[in-house]
């Protein structure tokens, strides 16, 4: 992902004290992973992926408490986040938008697409935070949807076919 | 027998080597060396460089050599123009990023990168018109600074950091080209023998804060030696510049250190350099002491020791040699002796992923030498045995003051052979300047009995001589004899016929990776005061 | 068929008959469909006996490098001494491809059938489903049917009452294509960077977490339980006269066709029928310019060298390209074919996973020089210096991706170069502000 994300979104704070995240229910749905791969190193994947769904994106301290429970170093596991895009290194907006801008999508018009987006939520630029903190668009590579120009990821909805027109409309949506 | 070797033919030399041997380490033996830069002896082969990419007969595209096994009558080609191109590729995707700051860089003159580039890389540069990439120095803590616009990315540091010292705390941050050597923020390097990835490091994208901007590498003289930190006995190499020590790395020897030593051992040298030594021959005349030349020094001892009878007291340094406790000891053989070897204990850390290779609790480097020499590491009761001997001989050991103090008040005659003026041992009859480690040849016996040679890597302050030199010069008689041993190989022949454990070897047969001592008959080889 | 189109009457609809029927995706409407029939029936062979139809059947991986499937499941040892895995490839990342996402969004229990089959072929008790990150919809849609198929009894200790053990993990990737590839996507599923390994060790022999490894895409296993009930004879029938070649593939078409879509095809079908009749043709007063039929990584064909060529492995290698993952990317004459070039190799430079120093620094070196190009400031010795690095980076390094980002550029400048040229002498606007 893009290294411009606006600190000051309100999405986390950096520099907040951690609140650890593998606690009660989710330290409950850790566990019942490890049965599921022959090391814990094995869960983690799924360990970050759950850090991002609690926080909006996995800080220094949460990497941390990942390697802390999972018996790995921070720095192993830093290597790792940063290698998986998905995962953010920054807070982001509430609602984060991803286009795709590979090729099929780009010749079906996704740069126009991405145009109407940052006007519409106000970001401007891309990897930016809009100011009310409600959104940050970022460009990502092939979305796998090659036929359904142009897909659109809002958090975890996968959207179809969206046109520079239907941008507005879609965004009514996300608060 | 045979069934184990396979026969290749490297830039046109056949050669039988083991199976499973790799291609990279098969062509060193038929003398070739393949370009190479993640690959290390000592660390798993991720073959990411693509440098050693080599051409191999019947295979579809070139191999790396570092990753790839020899095969039965397999036809490798390190210097034919397609493997050479494929190189020169590499070299210059390596150098569109590369700062090219040689001239303020430490690794320069000994920087892999140089050298390839030099050696078959393109004369001038296809990429124009970018910046090239740019990160700031990062301090990785203890001794390490990272200077990523260097890095070439071949991950040797992270794995070592993982596979040897079983501590990952170096990672790759990013991916493609933002990719670079990353550390946690609340992490340091402070592992215990994290230096080695300043040495590992084939270009000068991890440097030593401690040897920072210190010398030039062509500017160094570098020395075989053994490392003087502890009972491990690495192998070292002392570097030199001007006969000042500047910096110790380490020397490979796969039975011992591999190619790695502690950072104790490697920042263990400032004591080398100190400028407050003992340079003449000192005798006391009217209760204090005065310079004098060797040979009258030399008589002066032979005839106090010749004056006096009973007990004896040998205190010696851990860092003595094999040859100076040796012939030391032989000085004294008309006394009743308690000889003692000076150990220091600190912390064991061990380097996880080599067996038997630590940083070790004793430490002295020949601990186990002085022990088949018949020293004890009984150290407390040979000083309170010292205030009742008739000859207490001192050997550069690194008294407590308060030892010190009870020595000065001893009633004996005391003898210093000493490298740094002696605080408070204003009773000796003797005080002779000698030489360290650093400044004499010399053999050093590790834990595991192995025998191991250093060489004089500076120059030796005034008149300071190897104590060896002093007891062989008593011990051969007055005035200049064939006898006396000259040079430290001579010295250490003498041993021999006393401790037939040395018996029948030479330095010749040491070469410079040692060699592990024969167990003798119990008595004999253990020596005397091997009793623990 | 062609989602969201009907079926074409070019068309063999195996795989893809139920795509757009929300029936099909629970277990009851799958069992009604036929589904779990072939599982039961592999329940009762024996490992080799399943392993031999396939081969048989000529089914080959359909992720890309087209291995004989039944070939791979016989290097797994016959004996199992440590576990072993089978690892479905559902990391659907290649551009142009987008079969994978219809087969886990509409028939995931052809998959799970298909995996549980697969896994008792080559002696595995668990099957992890590796499914891109951005593939919300299919994760949601695969981790309903996965808990379904446990609460039938068709998954677990004792999978459809045979008494055999079958799991099914499914674990989500978190943004890089490199993961597509088998020994990457190992790493990760370890909990590792995603970068390929070398081989040897094979996966057959040490694969993820060190132990025999099958590794096969999506489309493959969702073809195996139809060869299993029909039986191999019936599957290799479906060809075109290619034996090499069998069965059918999923044609994902995008870009500027009328119906883009995924299309079926038996092996051999002629590539115009699948871009004119079933997609569509090109928008109306437009022609097409270019296509790239096997995603993004084989070579860029012309229309003529598409229009002449038949729809298999041989076909498209015989018209200089590869089949690839069948993902086609058809480009008509509105298209700018630098700054598509130049967009791959974007691509590339963005997902290269960074060991392997002719693509790390190869791919974002080439991308700076067709931005350049882009930018009006190119010049004539560019040509050899792109198809230089293209030469320095193709089958030099671990995996592919570097000859993946060279075969556009290179195909790019044989097929297209009075396109660079015109940026090179100004006839064309720049496209990209100097960097």
């Amino acid at each position: 992902m893009s290294r411009q994300a606006n600190p000051t979104a309100t999405h986390g704070d950096p520099h907040a004290s951690h609140e650890p995240v593998f606690v009660g229910e989710t330290r409950a749905r850790l566990q019942a992973l490890y049965p599921k791969y022959p090391t814990k190193q094995g869960c983690l994947l799924p360990a970050l992926w759950m850090v991002q769904e609690a926080r909006g994106w996995i800080s220094e301290p949460a990497i941390n408490e990942v390697a802390e429970v999972l018996e790995l170093t921070p720095a192993y596991v830093k290597g790792v986040v940063t290698f998986y895009t998905m995962y953010h290194t920054h807070p982001v907006g509430r609602h984060f938008i991803q286009v795709c801008t590979t090729s099929p999508c780009n010749i079906c018009g996704a740069e126009d697409v991405v145009r109407a987006l940052l006007d519409a939520t106000g970001c401007g630029e891309l990897g930016a935070t809009s100011p009310d903190g409600r959104f940050t668009v970022i460009e990502v590579e092939c979305l796998g949807a090659c036929g359904f120009a142009t897909p659109i990821l809002i958090d975890d909805d996968f959207i179809e076919s969206v046109t520079p027109e239907k941008v507005a409309g879609l965004l009514e949506r996300y608060a | 027998m045979a069934d184990d070797l396979v026969n290749v033919t490297i830039d046109g030399m056949t050669l039988a080597v083991p199976k499973g041997t790799t291609i990279i380490e098969a062509a060193k033996q038929a003398g070739v060396l393949v370009p190479h830069y993640c690959y290390h002896p000592s660390l798993p082969s991720p073959a990411v460089c693509r440098m050693c990419l080599v051409e191999v007969e019947k295979a579809p595209k070139l191999m790396p050599a570092c990753a790839t096994a020899v095969a039965e009558g397999q036809v490798v080609h390190v210097s034919s123009e397609i493997a050479k191109k494929a190189r020169e590729g590499v070299l210059e995707f390596l150098l569109i990023n590369h700062p090219l700051d040689c001239p303020i860089c430490d690794q320069s003159g000994e920087c892999e990168l140089q050298d390839y580039v030099f050696q078959e890389g393109r004369a001038g540069t296809r990429y124009k018109e970018y910046a090239k990439r740019y990160n700031p120095v990062e301090d990785f803590g203890q001794d390490i600074l990272y200077v990523p616009n260097r890095c070439i990315l071949c991950t040797r540091c992270v794995r070592f950091m993982d596979d040897v010292a079983h501590t990952p705390i170096l990672n790759v941050s990013e991916r493609g080209d933002r990719a670079y050597i990353g550390i946690s923020e609340e992490q340091r390097l402070d592992h215990p023998w994290a230096g080695n990835v300043v040495d590992l490091c084939p270009v000068g994208s991890l440097l030593s804060k401690d040897f920072l901007h210190k010398a030039r590498a062509w500017d160094l003289d570098k020395t075989p030696s053994v490392c003087p930190g502890c009972t491990q006995g690495c192998n070292i190499s002392i570097d030199t510049r001007d006969d000042v020590v500047v910096r110790i790395r380490p020397r490979p020897n796969l039975e011992v250190n591999r190619h790695f030593i502690c950072d104790y051992g490697r920042l263990n040298y400032r004591w080398m350099n100190r400028g407050d030594r003992i340079e003449a021959p000192l005798i006391r005349e009217n209760g204090r002491h005065v310079a004098t030349d060797w040979d009258t020094a030399l008589a002066r001892l032979e005839q106090v020791l010749r004056g006096a009878s009973g007990s004896a007291v040998i205190l010696a340094s851990g860092r003595a040699s094999v040859e100076s406790l040796g012939l030391v000891r032989r000085l004294v053989d008309g006394f009743t002796v308690t000889a003692a070897v000076q150990v220091p204990l600190g912390e064991e850390a061990p380097l996880a992923g080599i067996p038997n290779l630590a940083l070790r609790r004793e430490r002295a480097p020949n601990l186990a030498g002085a022990e088949l020499l018949g020293y004890t590491r009984h150290w407390e009761a040979a000083t309170r045995e010292a205030m009742a001997a008739a000859v207490v001989m001192v050997l550069d050991a690194d008294l407590a003051p308060a030892d010190a103090a009870a020595l000065a008040a001893a009633p004996g005659l005391v003898v210093v052979l000493g490298s740094v003026v002696p605080e408070s041992l204003e009773n000796a009859a003797l005080v002779l300047p000698v030489t360290t480690m650093a400044e004499e040849n010399g053999t050093y016996v590790n834990r595991d009995r192995r025998l191991q040679r250093y060489q004089q890597a500076k120059s030796q302050p005034g008149m300071a001589r190897p104590a060896w030199w002093i007891a062989g010069e008593v011990l051969a008689g007055p005035g200049p004899s064939a006898d006396a041993p000259s040079t430290a190989a001579e010295a250490f022949e003498l041993l021999g016929e006393r401790w037939p454990v040395f018996a029948g070897l030479t330095y010749a047969d040491l070469g410079f990776t040692g060699r592990a001592l024969v167990a003798g008959p119990a008595g004999v080889a253990a020596g005397e005061g091997a009793a623990r | 068929m062609g989602y969201p189109h009907p079926s074409h009457p070019k068309e063999t609809v195996v795989l893809s008959r139920y795509f757009g029927d929300a029936d099909a995706r629970t277990y009851d409407g799958w069992v009604q469909r036929g589904g779990y029939e072939g599982l039961r029936k592999a329940l009762g062979m024996t490992r080799e006996a399943i392993v031999e139809e396939v081969k048989a059947s000529g089914l080959r991986g359909r992720g890309g490098a087209g291995f004989p499937t039944g070939l791979k499941w016989s290097f797994m040892p016959k004996e199992v001494v440590k576990p072993h895995y089978l690892v479905c490839n559902a990391d659907e990342s290649e551009p142009g491809t987008f079969k994978d996402r219809e087969i886990m969004r509409w028939t995931p229990h052809g998959l799970i059938e298909g995996c549980a089959i697969a896994a008792h072929a080559i002696g595995a008790e668990r099957c992890y489903i590796y499914i891109r990150g951005e593939f919300t919809e299919p994760w949601k849609v695969m981790t309903a049917a996965v808990e379904e198929a446990y609460a039938r009894g068709a998954l677990g200790a004792n999978a459809l009452g045979s008494g055999r053990r079958i799991d099914m993990v499914l674990h989500r990737g978190a943004g890089a294509y490199i993961c597509g590839e088998e020994t990457a996507m190992m790493n990760s599923l370890e909990g590792r960077r995603g970068n390929p390994r070398i081989k040897p060790p094979y996966p057959a022999v040490a694969g993820v977490f060190g132990v025999p490894t099958t590794v096969n895409n999506v489309e493959t296993l969702a073809a195996v339980p139809p060869i299993i009930t029909r039986g191999a004879a019936w599957y290799k029938s479906l060809c075109l006269g290619n034996p090499k070649s069998t069965g059918t593939k999923l044609i994902s078409v995008c870009g500027h066709v009328q119906r883009p879509g995924n299309y079926e095809v038996t092996m051999g079908t002629p590539f115009r029928d699948i871009l004119y009749d079933m997609a569509g043709g090109p928008k109306p007063g437009r022609t097409f310019k270019a296509i790239i039929p096997g995603g993004s990584s084989v070579p860029i064909m012309t229309r003529e060298e598409a229009e002449a060529a038949v729809f298999d492995y041989e076909g498209i290698a015989e018209q200089g390209s590869l089949l690839g993952s069948a993902g086609c990317i058809v480009m008509d004459d509105t298209t700018d074919m630098v700054y598509q070039i130049c967009r791959l190799a974007r691509f590339y430079a963005h997902e290269s996973c960074a060991q392997c120093t002719q693509c790390r620094e190869g791919t974002a070196w080439t991308t700076r020089i067709l931005e350049r190009i882009l930018a009006g400031r190119g010049k004539q010795e560019d040509f050899q210096l792109l198809l230089d690095l293209s030469e320095n980076m193709t089958g030099k390094t671990i995996c592919v991706l570097s000859d993946s980002c060279a075969a556009p550029v290179v195909s790019g400048i044989q097929k297209f170069r009075g396109e660079f040229e015109a940026y090179m002498t100004g006839a064309r606007e720049p496209a990209m502000a100097a960097v």
